[in-house]
């Protein structure tokens, strides 16, 4: 027989103005089952924890019962309250008197009324709850970078200084990301590759980093602290061990008509290529979209003029497996297609470029040297027009969709900087910036902003851009000016589109895998916006940079950072405690339907022949579900699904459910 | 005559479907407009102006008749305001008005000629006010 003890908190006023607290004590005395019950300001409290082990100890309780705020709140410290007096933490049920009763009440009755039927129910579970006890799991103690832009680059270096193994999966050709396309950085104007780069060697020489290039994650399993993943290491067609970035192959090879994606297409490049200088790994690739060999079977010029004898045609997919403690994702980030704006005449004119390809064609290691040539016939332009929010801050209700509904929020500090560069190298440029708001809050950002304008002669103009139509090697811009009240025309050489920014397209797909959840654009959640932004609430899955939302570079790597340090107090642990309310099956009950399988998020279950002895004495193969306690995370779906009731949750079970039901009927 | 005019903001607002408080202020409607020059008041303002209220002064302007109702602000508005739908409702507004006809009732049947819409005559009385 269960000698249960009830405990109900006022919380201050908050639960006391609005339920009689001492009738629910009252009531909970005539409960069966229920030998003490009590009252008390703040449950919570040193003091009301005492109370509550005190009376254990006392009346020999085996179950207790909290009428209090939700159990997200303290049933942790309940649980823990109990477990020092010697009573298993499963033995406790909180029944929550805050939230949907006391907060929603007005009228104290009813309340009160409400909160003696949730204690009753709370009881009836309580009575048939059973002890139970946590597993643990060990901890593989290897992290998995998935990305290696600044964001994952960070994240790996911090994870794998404080000495763990890290692994570093990216799908281009070589680490650095878009921060490598940059050409300077806001607001202090550094070089991007000179600040980069390095970090990018240092990446490719640490002892504890393994860079996975060229290659992508197709399939995690698992759970925190024990995934199993399998990485796609795509075909390069060269040995990276031997390859030893010479280069040779990129100047022999006849197919130069590949665009080349790091200067956004902008010019063309070899089918067997070295994405830029800095790359690391430096070690060439070959597409085989544009490879002759590959296409045609006639060529080969690449493996004739390797020394290293690195070229290889025959080359194939590789999958391997390995075991991680926990997985960062740094997809980052792309720029939208901006076509489908018409309005700006994007696919009319090669001098409308996005501002990922102004980025190139200021860099000196771009398509025109770092000098600013005109796409179109090579000439420097003029008149330079900027268009803002190309995409950002669109109306999300209703209608098809061109843009994003949020704020990029690097575009207005971006174009400060374009036009800032600009002015410098070609000071007699005219530069107008239309703006819906300039935005330019972080440190000196709304300093630098100013010197465009103050200082440089910037003209920041408050509107749109209306259409730009291309005519007689012009760019005529029709705009509005919101300040004067007037339609502006201007002769454009260069239009330059601020193109809202989205999470990289495999991010999607990636989250599927993690069983992460995403935000309607896409972006990866946070486990709490404010108190826990770097963590996805999937267990052992952590955030790194824009695939969580729109940053800048130093916010990316103060992120990258945190992320790092939440994985490293993951793998510090030896062991992780598991949850014991986890699911399990009745061998005799079960009918080996399967169902409990396909539905299991986590691929808890899988099915066993099993020999059963029957009561006819013969012996009996049956095919039985049997579920893995470290991988189940006690969602209670199978147990829903299960035809023949054979699925059981420990703490939720079916009868202590139905009990409460009951309890609450009566 | 300001005053005879008993259109309100709200009739505005219901005939049009139009809800001026989505405008983010960014221009590109007065931007796109290819009849801005034309115009007393641009299309930015007649959703600045319809939040305000001030609907009798955009009654009275001709601005009004020089919106071509190509509906590029429409299509180009990253808030889908719809600013031409705004200026159709201020258009029906004076054309619901009564007691500012141009044409007495009277001199209508002379101008009746089957081949032209009845409609288009009365729209046409109270559409052009002195």
């Amino acid at each position: 027989m269960q000698k249960i003890g009830v405990f109900v908190c006022w919380c201050g006023s908050n639960i006391a103005a609005t339920v009689d607290v001492k009738a629910v004590a009252e009531a909970a005395r005539k409960v069966p089952g229920v030998v003490f019950s009590a009252d008390y300001q703040y449950m919570c409290s040193e003091a009301g924890q005492g109370l509550i082990k005190d009376a254990i100890k006392e009346h020999g309780l085996t179950g207790v019962v909290v009428c209090s705020c939700s159990p997200r709140m303290h049933e942790a410290t309940f649980r823990k309250a109990v477990q020092a007096v010697g009573l298993n933490p499963y033995m406790l049920e909180v029944a929550n008197i805050r939230e949907q009763c006391s907060w929603v009440h007005k009228d104290m009755a009813t309340a009160t009324e409400k909160a003696i039927a949730l204690m009753q129910a709370a009881v009836a579970k309580v009575t048939l709850n059973t002890p139970l006890t946590a597993g643990m799991t060990p901890v593989t103690k290897r992290a998995l970078v998935i990305g290696g832009g600044i964001a994952g680059m960070q994240t790996a270096l911090d994870i794998a200084d404080a000495g763990y193994e890290v692994d570093i999966v990216e799908a281009k050709p070589t680490i650095g990301g878009k921060m490598a396309q940059l050409d300077k950085t806001f607001p202090t104007l550094d070089c991007s590759s000179c600040i980069v780069t390095p970090k990018m060697v240092e990446v490719g020489q640490h002892e504890k980093i393994h860079i996975y290039s060229y290659s992508e994650v197709t399939q995690i399993k698992g759970f925190v602290g024990n995934f199993n993943v399998t990485i796609k290491r795509k075909a390069r067609y060269v040995d990276e061990a031997k390859c030893t970035g010479c280069g040779a192959c990129t100047e022999k090879c006849p197919s130069r008509k590949a665009p080349n994606e790091f200067n956004m297409g902008l010019n063309n490049r070899t089918a067997v290529y070295i994405p830029f200088a800095q790359a690391v790994p430096k070690v060439a690739t070959i597409d085989p979209e544009y490879c002759i060999k590959l296409t045609k079977g006639k060529c080969g010029a690449c493996a004739k003029i390797c020394e290293a004898g690195a070229i290889n045609y025959e080359a194939k997919d590789e999958y391997i497996e390995v075991e991680y403690g926990a997985i960062v994702a740094a997809t980052g980030f792309e720029m939208i297609d901006v076509s489908p704006y018409d309005e700006y005449a994007y696919t009319q004119s090669p001098d409308v470029v996005t501002s990922l390809e102004y980025e190139r064609l200021m860099n000196a290691a771009g398509p025109t040297g770092g000098h600013l040539l005109r796409p179109s016939d090579g000439k420097e332009p003029k008149t330079i027009v900027f268009v803002q929010c190309v995409g950002s801050r669109e109306s999300c209700s209703g209608g098809e969709m061109r843009g994003k509904p949020y704020c990029s929020k690097v575009c207005c500090m971006y174009t400060a900087k374009h036009a800032m560069l600009t002015k410098d190298h070609y000071p007699d440029t005219d530069i107008y910036v239309f703006y819906i708001d300039v935005r330019t809050p972080g440190k000196n950002f709304d300093e630098f902003y100013r010197r465009a304008v103050e200082q440089y002669g910037v003209h920041y103009i408050k509107g749109a851009v209306g259409k730009v139509t291309p005519e007689g090697g012009k760019l005529k811009v029709q705009a509005s000016d919101l300040i004067l009240n007037e339609q502006l025309h201007i002769d454009a050489d260069m239009v330059v589109l601020a193109g809202a920014i989205e999470p990289n397209k495999s991010a999607r797909p990636l989250a599927t895998m993690l069983t992460a959840s995403m935000d309607t654009n896409d972006f990866f959640t946070e486990a709490h916006p404010k108190l826990r932004p770097v963590e996805s609430p999937t267990a052992g899955v952590f955030l790194s940079g824009m695939c969580q939302g729109p940053k800048d570079i130093p916010e990316t790597v103060a992120q990258a950072g945190a992320a790092a340090s939440k994985v490293i107090g993951l793998l510090a642990k030896d062991h992780l405690v598991g949850n014991p309310c986890v699911a399990h099956s009745d061998e005799w009950m079960c009918n080996g339907c399967s169902q409990c399988e396909t539905v299991c998020p986590y691929g808890a279950i899988t099915y066993e022949e099993k020999e059963f002895r029957m009561p006819d004495r013969t012996t009996k193969v049956r095919r039985v579900a049997q579920v893995n306690p470290a991988v189940c995370q006690g969602c209670g779906a199978c147990t829903v699904t299960c035809p023949s009731g054979a699925m059981d949750l420990n703490g939720f079970s079916n009868a202590e459910i139905m009990a409460e039901v009951d309890a609450l009927c009566r | 005559m300001a005053s005879t005019y008993t259109v309100t903001k709200e009739q505005i607002l219901s005939i049009s479907g139009v809800d001026p408080l989505k405008c983010m202020r960014c221009g590109k409607c007065s931007a796109t407009c290819p009849s801005y020059d034309e115009m007393e008041y641009h299309p930015h303002q007649f959703v600045a102006m319809v939040e305000k209220g001030e609907i009798e002064k955009l009654m009275d302007s001709p601005s009004i008749y020089k919106c071509m109702s190509c509906m590029a602000c429409i299509q180009r508005c990253p808030r889908q305001v719809e600013p031409a739908k705004l200026v159709e409702a201020i258009r029906l507004g004076v054309t619901r008005q009564q007691e500012r006809n141009h044409l007495k009732p009277d001199d209508i049947p002379a101008l009746l000629d089957p081949e032209l819409p009845q409609q288009a005559i009365v729209s046409a009385m109270r559409k052009y006010t002195k």
